[in-house]
């Protein structure tokens, strides 16, 4: 008997989407639970294969049209896209559970194809996660991309325009990733990664193999925002609606990461990316300016949807920069980051978008008074900045302390440098909107929305978020503290396997 | 914004040219592309497939997979068309009708019965069209001809080049051609948008649930294999079939997100008179 | 080596790096956003180009194999059927998977198209133009 866990978590999804955007035309009542059980599905596979892995210690792999690697297509489930797997679904399903009410005000006619939309990216995400060929990952990266624009193309006024720019630029880096794999056929006449592997480490001074990575490499810095070619993410992202952007902030810069270590770790060795070639001290520099540039603009900005979009272009260079610190410190913290990073951005998200439902403003100023109002989402929120911040036992302090360790140790002291300045801008961010929102009394900017009861001018009013918002934020900050307490057995056990042995 | 053009396809193709003097010449038969991978598909499509036509046995069944999704991009196009531009319907208050053999132009209110549209009261929207004669019989003679040959290549995908994705452009080109020498109301009366997204989403469902049946059956993800038994052939055949069952699913499918992206793209999503 | 060889045997190479690099221009330069769509069609059809180009092998015919009656005097590929050899030889047939892979390329330059040009009419519907500079200043004018 086959197992079959591996298709499962992919075709559910895949199955409820269609089903979703046929209902969005006949009965828009069935389209959220069908898409709200289709996502759990995936969620217990994903973490039943990640059980799986980690009690067997190998990898799954699952044959599509029962076709062996390389012939046909694979799907290869190892420690780390286990890993990636279950953040992808659990942080999809949370995101779609909270965001109902919202779904349903902004998107009203257009609620089935918003969720067939939704549950397509996942879809796409996940299948780019687990496959083990490097076309099938362009196609999947395409779908989430497509999928991807189309969700943040119907959000504020200057959302076409921001997200015509993210498709261009989003557009370039696929098809140079689809080059450099056509690159990578044309000196090896193979697309499986598995194959490729082998195939490779006997053309190590191949000049087509250097320029394949190159150019993979580059398209995927498109994708993920890194430095030079960040411009997209800023606009794209604050414009979105927060259904939108609580999906697609959090996982698409993470999974890029993810694929980018994929390549480097399992597609090139260790052996070429780091000591073949000599780009990793240039990679960490371009990160640590990342991480600069990052945290710099974030303190210019009053909005604090687009703070947060810049602090994710910081966080992007904390990943690709322990990564290719090249030791096993950085690279656990690497791979740690790119699970607390998106629970972390996943926390802020949804934050923003109580707090848009609460305001109907993404103004810093506005968010005045909102302690005494909603005094359960800002304790999840200031759980949610602490973790930003770095400060234990939040999870986002375990990560940074693997990625500080793996600079130390790799004498990379500027990276070192640039972390402890980021988590310092961070702090400087976050405490200004407590005390904004602490001490300044509450003025209710409540309009547009139906229940605009409670005008309660001094704050001493509770008057919260639904519990459909709340609930699922709660769970979401409690998290928080949840990953940090276990990051050591994470580290351990999960990602610890991840790393090839070869590097120290 | 032209200089930092100029200077990154400088750079971009310095390198790209620099590069590729080390490809294999054009039409190398020993290149590493035609030695290692693509010969296993030459030599077993027939035993393995029954498909002489190895483009459609890679495409559908040994890469069945990736053309799943290739569909499931199609209908991605198709929804999010739908989703960014659909503006919602409004109650109309006003419609304009013209009576062609006075070229009189008649408004008419709420609640006022409007006149069928015929050869002689005929609706506008922006502006009035003639409408030609010429264009509208010829399209209309044309279109039987242009489905038979779509649903030819379609069926013929296994012999000859063809099969979902050409089949399917053409039934849905013909579609658009019929708007574009009428108008997109008569046609939105003829394929309402809601029947063309319903058929898109099935068609890659027919695939989907091809490759979930397989599943059912107990074998892997779209191993049409496991169909012989339901076909009442055995497995070579039966991979044979499966093709033309998913090939049938994407004809479908394109056609249909063609017209849903044209209904939207062509109307800017108001779905009136369109181009 | 002499430069003409280089120049001919390469052929397929150049002309995809200069289509490319003429999409990649009209992305980056041009100020019309429809221009700058066309661009990137250009863009991803030298990639395609790129593809079925690596598929193609000297002396060999299409990848559909011979099958029903034979006709006198057919290519070289269906040698080996008239002499009554059935095996199928790889040489013969040129190589399929980028033709498949590129049936892919196509599908998904068609779907960005598609929505890029949607999201191209709600930009042309709130600031009534396509050109960037104009939409630019009226950004900064509020």
């Amino acid at each position: 008997m086959v197992n079959t866990l591996p298709a499962l978590v992919i075709i559910v999804p895949l199955l409820a989407a269609l089903m979703v955007a046929a209902a969005g035309f006949i009965d828009k009542r069935a389209c959220f639970p069908v898409a709200v059980a289709a996502l759990s599905v995936s969620f217990l596979g994903a973490a039943a294969l990640l059980v799986q892995v980690v009690n067997t210690g190998l990898a799954i792999e699952y044959r599509f049209a029962g076709w062996a690697a390389p012939m046909g297509i694979v799907y290869v489930i190892d420690h780390l896209s286990a890993l990636v797997l279950v953040v992808i679904t659990a942080v999809s399903l949370v995101n779609l559970v909270s965001s109902k009410q919202t779904i349903h005000r902004e998107f009203a006619d257009k609620e089935g194809a918003f969720i067939s939309l939704y549950v397509l990216f996942t879809a796409g995400l996940i299948g780019m996660t687990a496959t083990g060929d490097a076309f099938n990952l362009y196609v999947l990266l395409e779908i989430a991309s497509l999928s991807g624009y189309a969700l943040i193309g119907l959000g504020k006024a200057r959302a076409p325009l921001a997200t015509l720019n993210y498709l261009f630029l989003g557009t370039i880096g696929a098809t140079f990733y689809l080059l450099g794999v056509g690159y990578l056929y044309i000196a090896t006449g193979s697309l499986n990664m598995a194959d490729l592997a082998a195939i490779l480490p006997g053309m190590k001074d191949s000049g087509i193999v250097l320029f394949a990575f190159i150019i993979m490499l580059s398209g995927l810095f498109v994708k993920m925002a890194l430095f030079p070619v960040h411009g997209w993410l800023p606009g794209a992202y604050s414009q979105s609606s927060s259904a939108a952007a609580g999906l697609i902030a959090p996982l698409t810069t993470k999974v890029t990461v993810y694929i980018m270590v994929r390549i480097c770790l399992n597609l090139f060795s260790v052996d070429y990316t780091f000591h073949q070639l000599n780009v990793s001290d240039f990679l960490v520099w371009v990160a640590i300016a990342t991480i600069v540039f990052g945290s710099l603009s974030a303190l210019a900005q009053t909005d604090y949807k687009k703070m947060l979009t810049y602090i994710i272009i910081a966080e992007v260079g904390y990943m690709v920069g322990g990564f290719f610190l090249g030791n096993r410190m950085g690279m656990s913290g690497a791979i740690l980051h790119i699970v607390n990073d998106a629970v972390m951005t996943l926390c802020l998200f949804m934050a923003a978008g109580i707090f848009l439902w609460k305001t109907g403003s993404e103004e810093r100023g506005d968010l005045k008074g909102l302690f005494g109002s909603m005094p359960f989402t800002m304790a999840g929120f200031v759980l949610a900045g602490l973790s930003i911040i770095g400060v234990p036992p939040t999870c986002g302090f375990f990560s940074k302390w693997y990625l500080v360790s793996g600079g130390i140790a790799a004498g990379q002291y500027a990276f070192v440098a640039a972390l402890l300045f980021s988590s310092l801008v961070n702090a400087v961010l976050f405490f200004r909107l407590f005390e904004i929102s602490y001490f300044e009394p509450f003025i209710d900017h409540h309009h547009g929305s139906d229940d605009g009861g409670g005008h309660g001018g001094a704050g001493a009013v509770i008057q919260e978020a639904p519990m459909a918002m709340l609930v699922p934020f709660l769970f979401v900050s409690i998290m928080l503290l949840v990953l940090g307490i276990y990051s050591g057995r994470i580290v351990t056990n999960i990602i610890h396997f991840a790393i090839p042995a070869g590097v120290i | 914004m032209k200089l930092i053009g100029k200077m990154t396809i400088l750079l971009c193709g310095i390198l790209l040219i620099v590069f590729a003097n080390k490809f294999p010449e054009f039409g190398d038969p020993h290149s590493p592309a035609s030695t290692h991978l693509s010969p296993y598909y030459i030599e077993h499509t027939m035993a393995d497939t029954a498909v002489p036509n190895m483009v459609t046995s890679v495409l559908a069944d040994y890469r069945g997979y990736d053309t799943m999704f290739e569909t499931t991009v199609i209908l991605t196009a198709g929804l999010a068309c739908f989703f960014l531009l659909r503006l919602p319907e409004e109650e109309e208050k006003e419609i304009y009708f013209r009576h062609v053999p006075t070229g009189v132009t008649i408004r008419i209110e709420e609640c006022g019965a409007a006149p069928e549209d015929s050869d002689v009261f005929q609706r506008i929207d922006a502006q009035w069209v003639p409408r030609d004669i010429i264009i509208r019989s010829t399209s209309r003679l044309l279109m039987p001809f242009i489905q038979i040959f779509a649903l030819y290549v379609v069926a013929h995908g296994h012999h000859s080049p063809g099969g979902g994705f050409q089949g399917g452009v053409i039934l849905g080109a013909a579609v658009i051609l019929f708007a574009i020498s009428h108008n997109l109301r008569t046609t939105v009366a003829k394929i309402s948008e809601t029947s063309a997204a319903i058929m898109s989403a099935a068609g890659v469902f027919i695939y989907a649930g091809t490759g979930a049946l397989c599943v059912m059956l107990g074998e892997n993800f779209l191993n049409y294999g496991a169909l012989a038994p339901l076909l009442g052939t055995d497995r070579v055949m039966a991979r044979s079939h499966g093709i033309l069952i998913v090939e049938i699913g994407v004809a479908l499918a394109v056609m249909s997100v063609m017209i849903w992206i044209y209904y939207n793209l062509s109307s800017a999503g108001k779905q009136d008179e369109g181009l | 080596m002499d430069f003409l060889t280089v120049l001919i045997s390469r052929a397929n190479y150049w002309a995809y790096i200069i289509l490319m690099m003429v999409g990649l221009y009209a992305m980056i330069a041009k100020n019309n956003l429809v221009k700058k769509i066309v661009g990137m069609s250009i863009f991803q059809t030298a990639v395609i180009l790129f593809y079925v180009s690596i598929g193609a092998k000297q002396g060999a015919t299409i990848p559909i194999l011979r099958h029903g009656p034979v006709p006198e005097g057919g290519g070289i590929a269906h040698a080996a059927l008239r002499h009554g050899t059935d095996a199928v030889q790889a040489v013969n047939y040129i190589n399929p998977l980028p033709h498949v892979l590129m049936l892919t390329a196509i599908v998904v330059g068609v779907a960005t198209l598609g929505v890029a040009l949607a999201l191209a009419i709600k930009v042309y519907k709130e600031y009534g133009t396509l050109e960037e500079n104009e939409i630019n200043q009226r950004l900064r004018r509020g």
